[in-house]
């Protein structure tokens, strides 16, 4: 049996442990591992965990059994001292002597400490094991003012570690003139900085300290500038030394600045030892990251089994959460002016900064930086990894989320088999896929267990879900884009659901398909699936308390937590009378007028308790409730048409109002808003809505699908010269088939990009009846239609629905008084939140 | 009317009837210059109350959000932005480092008591 002796037992050489074990038929090796430290190799990368509650334990990798188990021999507390080349044998401390066939030495690093006067003194640590991390926390009891030396990576985790402990007087003092200064740049260290400031940390870059002063324990600090700084406790966290110092005894080649010598096998000068991790030195560079040092594991648990694998450097890219704000650099962070063009977004009100470079030919993503919202890194990094030819506008890769409508699923599957998706434990996009068609995986977690993706920084974890998604759609297998943990139903099932048994309550739809007590997710997607079968009053049947906040109230909530009003006027239609009421009302209650997109007027500062009898005038003078705060039909914009313009065709003003008042109260999985325009000028900008009207010569053109907002998309002609009758037929079944058929919050347009089949099959259903379902469509329609009531009227004429709207339940004739608006303009305004 | 009885440091006043508060939902209450939410977690038989500030944006509005569990943790949803609190134990459930104030609730003869320290 060939024997294989492991030096070193921290994250590496146990993740060489389990792969090996993994590959190598049982009785194959016989495995001896020495490690320094008391305890089994444990997770180094969270270590700062240990400090917000995680126990030596959490933080294990696997227990001692585990190596009992796999017939792996553990010394534990006990490291070599000395290798014997010639006669292949190792020397531990403790006096035992282990010969080996294959020696690998995975000693790590240990960290570095620059040669300051004054760094014995005690108060002064190390952040590196669970045993600094002990020490640190007894210290810290006495301790009122931390320091920290180094600015990069480690340095910052340390800083958080000093947070974690209560020290929150903590200066981070850095020698270079920037934060990280080997991931980010000038720009982005100064983001970095002011986001830690705020948070309390103190950032000194450009120092150097020249000494650590102090009788026995450190008092003070001196920098070059002979400035100083009161400390009583100091961690070192300024980079790492590699672990050599036995290997450099057995005559093994190192490197000038430390490091084991190896070459693409891992293979130092002596053909029979290895070296991986931090202690291993290639083609100059040590991999000080965690993923690097795992792929090293997996080039020489292959070589032992037989394999070819070679290991040709490893991307540095990372991204991780410091001290709660996001920092990830990819690629070259930092390219140089000749070599690619740079797009930057800063944004320091929020404290975000992003930088894309991009090759001199606009093709190719080169690297990039991201601070304080990361969310796009991984797409980012495979673009770059796998030279992805970039869309004409590349900055929309860093513009963020918008509006929630991810076409990930769509950019994963542009991927080529080989990249990269969880780079910690090296897998591949094909081997994710292959889980799931092969594997038969259907969740992320069975995923992780198949494949070990996600397992480590878990940041690729979005990424695999789309995959999984991507590939059980092309498999023809069944998505279950389920609601939320309540709700193991997509939002169409449960519609039907809701239907066939008649439901008309939350908690009669919880009880019957749902679990524990619902959620902020469910709650509101159930409550419009019930107004969208059923359209009775939604704060009746104790389905208040379920709605989302806005339609609880009847009114959109704004900053300061007063509301703003918006009565319907339906078309933007609306006459002298009506606008004086408008004035008079806004006067009245001192509420901030602004005409809105829509072509309405909207009322903000209301004080909850005001809206009632807000809403009492308002109705009085005839007005009814427009749904600003539903996902329900909105507005019908209109132009205004052959009634007075030149060019107009028809009226489309009225068929505007007569499409409004059709549709109003009408809820839905979001937001629904309509155009008429009267001629092919189309001033109401009809194609931006989710339906729009535009006359013809012979009658109407019908457009569906289209979106302003954030993702803007033209509707799409859906039928040519209708007439109105017609027209309102095909509206009623179109919006029909997609209350039914959309998941929460999804608006037209991209319900419609996920439809197989597109346009072509919607027109299908919708004009061909491919479905044998219009007659149905329009039955449900009429329903809603005709048991249209404005909800504000029902509130108005109830005395005890208008006492839910108060602020103090046992003071409601108070208002909120920490509500503070100021003057802007002849009006007034929310005092800014923080 | 805000009637206290002293138990322990604890003190105790009425802040509303039981048919106040709605079911699965809540209110809020005005103790002295203090807003205090109180919920009425009908599904589980249980009341709590918290800080009616969200201290993410410092808003008075935990009152008006909604509540629900996640996993076995009862919970309510700011309406702002949508962070969700603990009511057993006020700790921010999305990862931010937010954490609110909670009061012990008691009900008698179909009325709510909140019991407040002497901050």
């Amino acid at each position: 049996m060939m024997k294989i002796v492991i030096i070193g037992n921290g994250m590496v050489g146990f993740k060489f442990c389990e792969k090996l074990v993994a590959k190598a038929p049982k009785d194959s090796f016989e495995i001896t591992v020495f490690g320094e430290e008391i305890r089994p190799a444990y997770d180094r990368v969270h270590l700062s965990e240990f400090f917000s509650g995680k126990t030596a334990d959490d933080l294990t990798l696997a227990p001692a059994d585990w190596y009992a188990a796999n017939d792996i021999q553990l010394y534990l507390g006990d490291p070599v001292k000395e290798i014997d080349r010639e006669q292949k044998k190792v020397y531990s401390i403790r006096g035992l002597s282990v010969s080996y066939d294959i020696l690998v030495l995975a000693t790590g690093s240990s960290a570095f400490v620059p040669p300051i006067p004054g760094v014995e003194k005690n108060g002064v640590f190390i952040y590196r094991t669970i045993e600094d991390l002990e020490m640190m926390r007894d210290w810290a009891k006495k301790t009122k003012k931390g320091a920290v030396i180094g600015g990069g990576l480690l340095g910052l985790e340390a800083a958080k570690a000093m947070i974690d402990l209560g020290i929150t007087d903590t200066h981070v003092i850095e020698f270079a003139p920037r934060l990280m200064p080997r991931q980010i740049d000038e720009a982005g260290s100064v983001i970095l900085k002011n986001k830690l400031e705020s948070l309390g940390l103190k950032i000194l870059t450009n120092t150097n300290t020249t000494a650590i002063q102090g009788e026995d324990s450190i008092k003070s600090m001196l920098f070059a500038d002979q400035s100083s700084i009161d400390v009583d406790m100091l961690v070192i966290s300024a980079g790492i030394k590699p672990r050599d110092e036995l290997a450099k005894q057995a005559g093994l080649e190192t490197g000038s600045r430390g490091g084991i010598v190896v070459n693409e096998q891992m293979q130092t000068n002596d053909k029979s030892i290895f070296a991986i991790g931090e202690c291993a030195l290639y083609k100059g560079m040590i991999y000080g990251l965690v993923a690097p040092g795992y792929e090293m594991a997996e080039v020489v648990a292959d070589h032992l089994v037989g394999g070819q694998k070679t290991f040709h450097g490893f991307d540095m890219s990372t991204k991780l959460k410091l001290i709660g704000v996001d920092v990830a650099s990819f690629g070259d962070p930092f390219v140089a002016a000749g070599d690619g063009r740079t797009v930057v977004l800063e944004d320091t009100m929020k404290g975000i900064y992003k930088r894309i470079n991009i090759s001199t030919d606009g093709k190719y993503l080169l690297g990039g930086i991201l601070i304080g919202d990361a969310d796009a890194y991984n797409m980012l990094l495979q673009t770059a990894k796998n030279k992805v030819i970039l869309p004409p506008n590349p900055e929309d890769m860093i513009l963020g989320a918008r509006g929630g409508e991810s076409s990930g699923g769509d950019s994963v599957s542009a991927l080529p088999d080989d990249a990269i998706i969880c780079s910690c434990e090296s897998v591949t996009k094909e081997n994710i896929c292959k889980s799931v068609t092969e594997n038969n995986c259907e969740s992320v977690d069975e995923i992780k267990k198949c494949t070990k993706a996600g397992t480590g920084c878990g940041g690729c974890v979005p990424m695999v879900k789309d995959l999984m998604l991507h590939t059980m759609a092309a498999n023809g297998k069944y998505v279950r884009n389920v609601i939320c943990e309540h709700f193991h139903y997509s939002r169409q099932e449960l519609f039907d659901l809701v239907k066939i048994n008649q439901l008309k309550s939350y908690d009669e739809v919880l009880d019957t398909f749902g679990k524990n007590d619902g959620c902020e997710i469910c709650k509101p997607v159930v409550s419009s699936i019930l107004a969208s079968l059923w359209n009775e009053l939604i704060l009746d049947k104790g389905n208040a308390a379920a709605q989302d906040s806005n339609d609880r109230f009847l009114a959109n909530i704004q900053k300061g937590g007063t509301y703003s009003v918006v009565p319907r006027i339906p078309g933007g239609e609306i006459t002298p009378d009506k606008l004086i009421v408008i004035g008079q009302v806004a006067k009245e209650y001192h509420l901030y007028t602004k005409i809105t997109g829509g072509q309405r007027i909207d009322l903000f500062g209301a004080h909850l308790s005001d809206l009632p009898a807000i809403w009492k005038k308002l109705i009085e003078a005839g007005f009814e409730s427009g749904h600003a705060y539903g996902k329900a039909l909105r507005t019908v914009k209109s132009c205004v048409g052959s009634t007075w313009c030149r060019f107009g065709l028809h009226d489309s003003v009225s068929f505007a109002i007569q499409i409004e008042e059709r549709y109003r109260g009408l809820r839905a999985p979001h937001k629904i808003k309509s155009g008429v325009s009267g001629c092919i000028r189309e001033c109401a900008e009809a194609r931006s809505k989710d339906f729009g009207i535009i006359a013809t010569e012979k009658g109407w053109n019908l457009y569906v699908c289209g979106n302003g907002g954030s993702k803007p998309q033209h509707a799409l002609l859906f039928a040519t010269d209708l007439d109105s009758e017609t027209c309102i037929r095909y509206i009623d079944r179109f919006l029909m088939f997609y209350i039914k058929t959309a998941d929460p919050l999804m608006r037209t347009a991209p319900w419609l990009n996920k439809m197989e089949g597109g346009i072509t099959y919607l027109q299908n259903v919708i004009i061909n009846d491919s479905l044998g379902i219009v007659a149905e469509l329009e039955r449900e329609m009429q329903l809603l239609v005709d048991s249209y009531k404005c909800e504000w009227k029902e509130v108005v004429d109830n005395p005890e629905l208008q006492k839910k709207f108060s602020h103090f339940v046992n003071a409601p004739e108070e208002k909120d008084p920490s509500v503070k608006f100021e003057a802007m303009r002849e009006q007034k305004k929310v005092a800014d939140w923080k | 009317m805000i009637t206290t009885e002293t138990e322990g440091k604890l003190s105790w006043f009425i802040a509303c009837k039981t048919e106040d508060v709605p079911v699965n939902g809540g209110v809020c209450v005005k103790y002295e210059d203090r807003q205090i939410a109180l919920f009425h977690f009908a599904r589980r038989g249980a009341w709590y109350a918290t800080q009616n500030e969200c201290p993410h944006r410092n808003q008075m509005a935990l009152s008006r959000g909604m509540i629900g569990s996640l996993d076995t943790e009862p919970k309510v949803a700011c309406p702002f932005h949508k962070k969700t609190f603990s009511l057993e134990t006020g700790e921010c459930l999305n990862g931010d480092d937010y954490q609110i104030k909670t009061y012990p609730v008691k009900v008698m003869n179909g009325l709510v008591y909140i019991g407040v320290d002497g901050e």
